[in-house]
């Protein structure tokens, strides 16, 4: 601390450009509504619970002044935060579960890797190392500890398109295996954000590893971040992403609030 | 098997015939009605509550009272209390069992009252819990009501016999030029077979002056030695026979007879007399086609042959067979289970010659008939009685 | 003959709703044993079975020999009858808006005399075949029908009285994506329902079965999810009015007992889907059903729910999923009471295993999801209350009521 350069002015300061508008509070998060898709696994697996929401009293018998619900949902429901936790790879790690994970870590910076031409082309679009070396080539290395968020603009379809799911699996945009491994390893990323349903690939079941993004990210004790929109506001780096998942016991994941914070000096 | 033989009623009368004028509808509960007929006969036979040791009351809208919480009611303290639910079986069947009270010397003076009252509701209510069977196999069934029933009744009886709404209209139309020489019957303009013939229907093929219209009302009379009468002054009739029989028949599929036939010569036997020597008949007439079934069940005619008859007879009180002299229940009202007692009341008003304008010549003999309680799809209760000018 | 019904026109907005009534439903005791005849379309009386004698109306001893409560058995239904009349006045709310209406007496040849409702293509002489049809009180009544069929039967506005017929109705079928629901979907279309509405749930999610189900004549597809609350009440709050029959074919099959299950996730699927599901149902479209119990020819008419048969008794192979149909059951109870007012039936289709994924594993007998679609539609048109459909289902409600004690253990 007493090396520290960022003093409360300096926070003050931060907090004042919130409020001025001259940093902008982008919300990358869906709304939660019963009819926002979750995954789908094959029938005979548990189910994730989609959003759902009961009224306890709205200003009537059951409570005549006040208005409030109760809801049910999955931690992996809507926009949402997978902790190592939830996978297998991730499962011995320290500060794996939500409520263990540091909260300076729900604080970072983003890189984001516009690829949503390729995939208005092609639902299985795949990203690869040379996608992000490219984006890289024109933007600059990722740095250690940055959020990489793939924008797709998958979070502007209806639904179906959204879902996309045939009777092969969903055809829906995500990483490859070996980009993720590289992203971990070569990169010491802080974490994988997209739009889509997962983290992974629709069809990342028959890659290898299968589900390559949750294998590496967990297993490097990182994090994901899915469902999120919004994307297309953010500029390529220098946005910061604070995404603090609910404080729940074990949790593996949370439905959550992700903001973007952008300062608009970076502009033009 | 050898018939026990049944005792004569000698020596026991029934005396002072009261009825109280029908209102079509009332707001006094049916114990106003009965009280109005005591308080009548009492007037009748100077008696005080404590002078009267018998009581016998058939009403349906007396509840949640029996007879028992009318003797308290009324300040009576009677050694002979009777009910007698039996609708239109009341009059006869209350008649008798009086009678053989008095005779053995269970009581002295029994008051025999019908009563019932008519709300605006009341009859709707008295339909649908009327009996277990009504409730559960009958009302469901369109909600007629009696109309309805006793129109299958009708339906078959024409069927089986030819009869006609003709037929059945003489007997209506005769019973309501009775009713306009009677002063408390509440029909009061004059009907025609074409008018009868023209009535909207009710329940085909019942039309509406088939139907008898519910009211309020009683009727009452005294039941005592005729010394007792004698005594007091008042005007008696004697009781020649009884019969009652109830559920007869109970395999007819539907009926067409009732139970005066299985008892009918016992009754005549015990009587000493023949249908011919009868000269006022008072069926009970909710329905025409049943006071066609009693002219045949009580030998006036052969089974099937009552249209025949009521076509070769004049049955008004001048005619050469008088016949609900009165005018009956289609042409004076209703009164409930004051229905059950209007004929005999009835009889015995016109065997003592204070029938006023009603008054057959003559009349020596009377048979008065009682049929009541359609539980289910029929009637289940009969009784008859003859009577005599004392 | 019975003129055949014509479509009803669309619904004059100025005139008012009738309320519905009801015809007397207070019986004796011993009187409601018609009732569980009634409910499955059986027609018996009781049978005194100490001397034989057939007796009606029920009554609590045997009028031949004083045998205490005759049982109630099938017994033939013919009979002849005897005398009609046609009621054109009642002192009975319900009665006085549907006069006139035909009653008569039929000599049964079994013996008693019954006073019933009469259909339109009988008279007077007339052979007759006698049923139990459950009123709009839900009480057993007796209805005299012509003995082979006549064209347009159902028609004859007496017997409609007492029936649920698709015909010109408006159905909802509550799931689509199940087979049950396109068998539903396609026999109601068949048997004249005005309009299908086909709920379908995560329309983003593809089904086997979509493209025929869209091809039926008069399917619409509405978005439902009895899982969800808003979408059961924003579906009520568009076609609420215009929904005369409910066909509830969400449902969820799933294998285990209560310790075979690891935690309550799929129980409570169940749960949501089928017992929950069958509330929100009842909560968003009930109340609409029975405030239209009268209105016209197509007034709202029956919930038809199907349930595994082992609601009845546990087959602990599909242990958990039969305690939740079990709750459904129950409720389905509730919900019948509650609907009463309207005249609303709420018909319940009980069946064994289905020819569906989630049956893959059990032996045949099983019942194909056409036969179900088809029962829902004979159960509506009869107007019956309780269907058991196929081998299985009859033998459980058989076992059942024999012994359940011993059925426990058997199963």
């Amino acid at each position: 601390m007493a090396s520290s350069s960022f003093s409360s002015a300096d926070l003050l300061r931060f907090a004042s450009a919130v409020a001025s508008g001259d940093v902008r509070v982008i919300d990358l998060t869906q709304t939660l509504t019963p009819e926002f898709p979750v995954i789908v696994l094959p029938p005979e697996f548990g189910q994730a619970a989609p959003f759902r929401m009961e009224e306890i009293s709205r200003y009537d018998e059951r409570g005549p002044g006040w208005y409030w619900n109760n809801f049910t949902l999955s931690e992996h429901t809507g926009t949402h935060f997978d902790a190592p936790i939830h996978w297998i790879t991730g499962r011995d790690l320290p500060e794996a579960s939500v409520d263990t994970i540091a909260p300076r870590r729900f604080v970072a910076p983003a890189c984001v890797i516009d690829v949503s031409k390729q995939c208005a082309e092609d639902p299985d679009f795949t990203l690869s190392v040379d996608h992000v070396l490219d984006w890289e080539a024109r933007h600059g290395r990722i740095p250690a500890g940055a959020w990489v968020l793939l924008r797709t603009d998958w979070s502007k379809l209806p639904s179906r398109a959204y879902a996309n799911m045939k009777d092969d699996g969903a055809h829906t945009p995500g990483p490859g295996a070996e980009v993720m491994k590289w992203l971990i390893e070569a990169r010491d990323v802080h974490g994988f954000g997209t739009e889509t349903i997962g983290t992974d690939h629709g069809q990342a079941t028959h890659f290898n590893p299968p589900h390559p993004a949750h294998h590496y990210i967990h297993g490097a004790g990182k994090y994901g971040l899915q469902c999120l929109c919004n994307l297309d506001l953010l500029p390529p780096t220098g946005a910061v992403i604070i995404s603090a998942p609910l404080k729940i016991k074990q949790g593996s994941g949370s439905p959550l609030r992700v903001l973007a914070l952008v300062a608009d000096g970076d502009r033009e | 098997m050898s018939v026990r033989p049944r005792q004569n009623y000698n020596g026991v009368v029934a005396a002072a015939p009261v009825t109280i004028p029908y209102e079509r509808y009332s707001i006094h509960a049916a114990h106003w009605w009965i009280g109005r007929a005591l308080r009548a006969l009492a007037d009748l036979a100077r008696l005080k509550p404590a002078d009267i040791d018998g009581f016998s009351v058939s009403s349906f809208t007396v509840g949640p009272d029996t007879a028992i919480g009318l003797t308290q009611h009324f300040g009576l303290s009677p050694r002979f209390l009777d009910h007698v639910p039996l609708g239109g079986a009341s009059g006869v069947v209350a008649l008798r069992r009086a009678a053989r009270a008095v005779q053995a010397g269970d009581a002295d003076m029994i008051a025999c009252v019908a009563a019932d009252t008519n709300h605006v509701d009341s009859f709707r209510r008295t339909l649908s819990t009327f009996s277990r069977f009504a409730q559960d196999a009958v009302y469901p069934y369109g909600s007629g009501g009696p109309n309805a029933s006793f129109a299958l009744i009708t339906r078959a009886y024409m069927d089986r016999f030819g009869a006609t709404r003709e037929d059945f209209g003489r007997i209506c139309v005769a019973q309501r030029d009775n009713a306009l020489a009677f002063p408390h019957a509440l029909m009061k303009k004059p009907l025609t077979l074409a008018e009868y013939m023209d009535a909207r229907a009710i329940s085909d093929p019942i039309h509406l002056f088939d139907c008898v219209m519910p009211c309020a009302g009683a009727e009452a009379f005294l039941v005592c030695t005729e010394e007792r009468a004698r005594d007091l002054g008042l005007p008696f009739v004697r009781i020649l026979s009884t019969i009652e029989r109830h559920n007869a028949f109970m395999d007819d599929p539907i009926q067409f007879r009732g139970g005066w036939v299985v008892d009918l010569d016992a009754f005549y036997g015990h009587a000493g007399v023949k249908p011919d020597d009868v000269d006022l008949l008072q069926t009970y007439d909710d329905y025409p086609v049943i006071s066609m079934m009693q002219i045949e069940d009580l030998g006036f005619c052969k089974k099937g042959e009552a249209a025949s008859f009521v076509r070769a007879h004049d049955l008004t009180f001048r005619g050469d067979f008088p016949h609900n002299t009165s005018g009956g229940q289609l042409s004076v009202g209703q009164a409930g289970a004051a229905g059950g007692y209007l004929g005999l009341v009835e009889a015995m008003r016109q065997l003592c010659g204070e029938a006023g304008a009603n008054q057959v010549r003559d009349a020596e003999i009377a048979l008065v008939s009682g049929f009541g309680m359609i539980n289910y799809d029929r009637g289940l209760a009969s009784g008859a009685a003859i009577i005599a000018r004392a | 003959m019975t003129e055949p019904l014509v479509k009803p026109k669309r619904k004059d907005p100025l005139k008012r709703t009738r309320l519905p009534l009801s015809p007397q439903g207070a019986r004796s005791r011993t009187a409601l044993g018609l009732v569980a005849a009634a409910a499955e379309g059986r027609f018996a009386l009781q049978v005194c079975d100490q001397c034989a004698k057939i007796v009606y109306p029920p009554r609590d001893a045997c009028p031949a020999c004083f045998a205490p409560a005759p049982p109630f058995r099938d017994v033939p239904p013919e009979g002849a009858l005897l005398a009609t009349t046609t009621i054109r006045t009642s002192t009975d709310t319900y009665y006085r808006e549907r006069m006139p209406w035909r009653v008569g007496t039929i000599r049964l040849d079994c013996g008693p005399s019954i006073v019933a409702h009469i259909h339109g293509d009988v008279s007077d002489g007339d052979r007759v075949r006698m049923s139990l049809h459950l009123d709009r009180s839900g009480q057993a009544v007796a209805f005299a029908l012509p003995l082979t069929e006549t064209p347009a039967m159902a028609d004859d506005p007496q017997l409609r009285e007492m029936t649920c017929d698709p015909k010109f109705r408006r159905a909802l079928v509550t799931d689509g994506r199940t087979a049950v629901g396109q068998a539903a979907a396609k026999a109601l279309s068949d048997a004249g329902a005005s309009i299908v509405f086909v709920g379908l749930a995560d329309e983003w999610k593809p089904f086997p079965g979509d493209a025929a189900l869209r091809a039926i004549p008069n399917v619409e597809i509405v978005p439902l999810d009895v899982t969800n609350s808003e979408s059961v009440g924003d579906l009520a709050a568009d076609i609420g009015g215009r929904v005369d029959i409910i066909v509830n074919t969400a449902e969820h099959v799933r294998p285990g007992g209560l310790m075979a299950r690891r935690g309550l996730v799929v129980a409570r699927e169940e749960m949501e889907i089928r017992y929950f599901g069958l509330m929100r149902l009842a909560q968003s479209f009930g109340p609409i059903l029975r405030m239209r119990g009268a209105d016209g020819v197509n007034s709202a008419t029956a919930i038809v729910n199907f349930l595994f048969v082992h609601a009845l008794a546990n087959l602990p192979e599909f242990g958990a999923y039969s305690a939740t149909e079990a709750a459904c059951l129950s409720a389905t109870h509730s919900l019948r009471s509650e609907l009463r007012p309207g005249g609303v039936k709420c018909i319940n289709i009980f069946h064994g295993p289905l020819e569906t994924e989630w049956f893959q594993t059990v032996p045949p007998p099983k019942v194909a999801p056409s036969a179900l679609g088809k029962a829902a539609v004979d159960a509506l048109r009869r107007g019956l209350e309780d269907v058991f459909v196929g081998d299985i289902a009859q033998d459980i409600r058989a076992r059942a009521a024999a012994n359940p004690k011993a059925l426990e253990r058997e199963l």
